[in-house]
């Protein structure tokens, strides 16, 4: 059921309001700005692969509370995964947000996410991140 | 006005419980919803004229060319041109500008031209003209605000010039609400023979328009922003140049004579109207008109006027909500842009529908504005006729209840 108590939950509030992931990463390989022009969300994910590995991720950018609580749940997610079970993820993720059957436990904090389904205003939000990410593996 | 029984001309606002609750909608600049003899008239016309016009000289193409006709002359008088001719059917205010872009200004813009925008145009009457600019090797310049949020008329007076061929200019900000003074913009510009065109999307609907007193050359609006449906706008040329503006769209309709190699043309406003136009649209716009002219104009906007006041009060009462616009309600339409103290402005928006409020969340399609007020993006209520002081209790009551979400 549509419920802002999901939408706003205490873990999206915590990433949005004090993600650790937040920052610029100084020897990132990989750079990617992603936004959502018709809405402002903008982020730019940095990647520190090492082969196939992410060795370290992290963003920078400003969005609302689901476009931002997102990027950060995603980084803890895929950090220290290699590129194909990160895209694997990933694509558990979209499918969450899709309303498919999906291992929920599988996907960390990030299954909080799974109110912004009942939100389709917002759902481009919570995938900004997750499709940017797609883009630079 | 009494509003009660306006609303009750509006089936969506009586009929439609967004989440269970009352639907206060305060999205007007964006669209406005349709009074039930605008609906009615909808069907109207596909039960009783339908067929295509100018083509054929059967009953009902009689029928719907006299009511195509009727919808111009309508409009030349709620807008008080002078010719019928001058008034062309587009789509919307974008096409309507796009249209002036193609034709007049590719025809005229030259290389070191200068074109002049204000800071606040909607980014149809931005991108066009970055296209001409592009197109030409001219140079787009910018009039900014006030410290009031008010267009400087003194950074105006400094920018034009005789390099400058054409003002472009919103008569009404879709964001700040600001009323541009287009009248003395106007007199200004031709002293320097150069042609002003006015975006009317947001003033057309909310205030009396006469382009007699403006005296601009080129003017646009959208019939949807004004009861109407969507897919019907106005293009105003002034009389005097209308020959001097070569056809934008070619094809059916706009013709005199087609030879294998060449073709004429038919007058204005034929010539502009390529291909079977939105003849419905045209029809349904005048009974909006109707509507509105019942109402009377002047009157919507005096009730806008006290909307407008009551909500810089009641938002300005809140300490965690900021403004932007000026911090009076004279020469201002009713939109009031502002954000929540560190939220963003779609999650305040996500949190007011809970309640019923219909808002805009984003840049209103005017990026440059954003970044010279230095927000990513605001949160935008937009008042029309239907609109009462409890819609707005309920915006605010609404706000309250973010600050609860986002402490």
């Amino acid at each position: 059921m549509r419920d802002l108590n999901q939408l706003y939950s205490e873990v999206i509030m915590e990433h949005y309001e004090n993600s650790p992931h937040r920052k610029e990463l100084k020897d990132a390989t990989h750079k990617e700005r992603g936004h959502n022009p018709l809405c402002g969300d903008d982020i730019t994910l940095y990647l520190k692969m090492n082969g196939d590995i992410i060795e370290d991720a992290s963003f920078t950018g400003h969005g609302c509370a689901i476009s931002q609580a997102s990027t950060s749940m995603m980084i803890d997610l895929i950090k220290g995964k290699d590129k194909k079970e990160a895209l694997r993820l990933v694509q558990e993720f979209i499918d969450m947000i899709y309303k498919k059957d999906v291992n929920l436990d599988e996907l960390g904090d990030a299954q909080v996410l799974q109110g912004v389904s009942d939100f389709p205003a917002r759902i481009k939000c919570a995938l900004l991140a997750w499709k940017t990410l797609q883009e630079m593996l | 006005m009494d509003i009660e029984k306006i609303k009750k001309d509006f089936p969506i606002l009586l009929s439609v419980k967004p989440h269970g609750k009352r639907l206060s909608y305060l999205d007007n600049a964006a669209t406005t919803q349709k009074p039930i003899e605008v609906i009615k008239t909808m069907d109207k016309y596909y039960e009783e004229l339908n067929a295509n016009v100018y083509r054929s000289p059967h009953y009902l193409s009689v029928l719907s060319t006299q009511a195509y006709e009727e919808a111009r002359e309508r409009v030349k008088k709620f807008i008080n041109a002078k010719r019928q001719e001058s008034i062309i059917f587009t789509r919307n205010t974008t096409e309507s500008i796009n249209f002036i872009a193609y034709t007049w200004g590719m025809k005229h813009i030259k290389e070191g031209d200068e074109i002049l925008l204000t800071i606040a145009e909607h980014h149809s009457n931005i991108l066009p003209w970055q296209m001409v600019a592009d197109a030409k090797g001219a140079k787009l310049k910018y009039v900014y605000l006030d410290e009031n949020f008010r267009l400087s008329m003194k950074d105006f007076k400094e920018k034009i010039s005789e390099k400058v061929k054409l003002v472009a200019v919103q008569h009404m900000s879709n964001v700040l609400g600001i009323i541009n003074p287009v009248e003395e913009i106007t007199e200004i510009v031709h002293k320097y023979g150069a042609k002003v065109l006015v975006d009317g999307a947001q003033s057309v609907p909310h205030m009396k328009v006469d382009l007699q007193k403006i005296n601009c050359d080129f003017f646009a609006f959208s019939g949807h922003k004004m009861l109407g449906p969507m897919g019907i706008g106005v293009l105003y040329i002034k009389e005097d140049i209308l020959e001097d503006i070569p056809p934008f769209l070619r094809g059916g309709e706009m013709i005199d004579e087609v030879y294998e190699d060449h073709s004429t043309f038919a007058p204005p406003p034929l010539k502009f109207e390529a291909g079977t136009p939105n003849v419905e649209g045209a029809y349904v716009l005048v009974s909006a008109i109707d509507y509105l002219e019942e109402i009377g104009v002047d009157n919507i906007y005096d009730h806008e006027t006290k909307l407008l006041k009551y909500g810089l009060k009641k938002i300005g009462e809140l300490d965690f909500v900021k403004m932007y616009g000026p911090k009076d309600a004279k020469d201002r339409g009713g939109i009031i842009s502002f954000n929540v103290e560190g939220v963003h402005p779609h999650d305040v928006a996500t949190i007011l529908d809970e309640e019923g409020v219909a808002v805009r969340s984003g840049h209103h399609c005017c990026q440059p504005l954003m970044r010279y007020l230095g927000v990513p993006a605001t949160v935008r209520a937009s008042f029309y006729l239907y609109n009462d002081f409890e819609d707005i209790d309920v915006l605010v009551e609404g706000l309250k209840k973010v600050r609860k979400w986002f402490k």
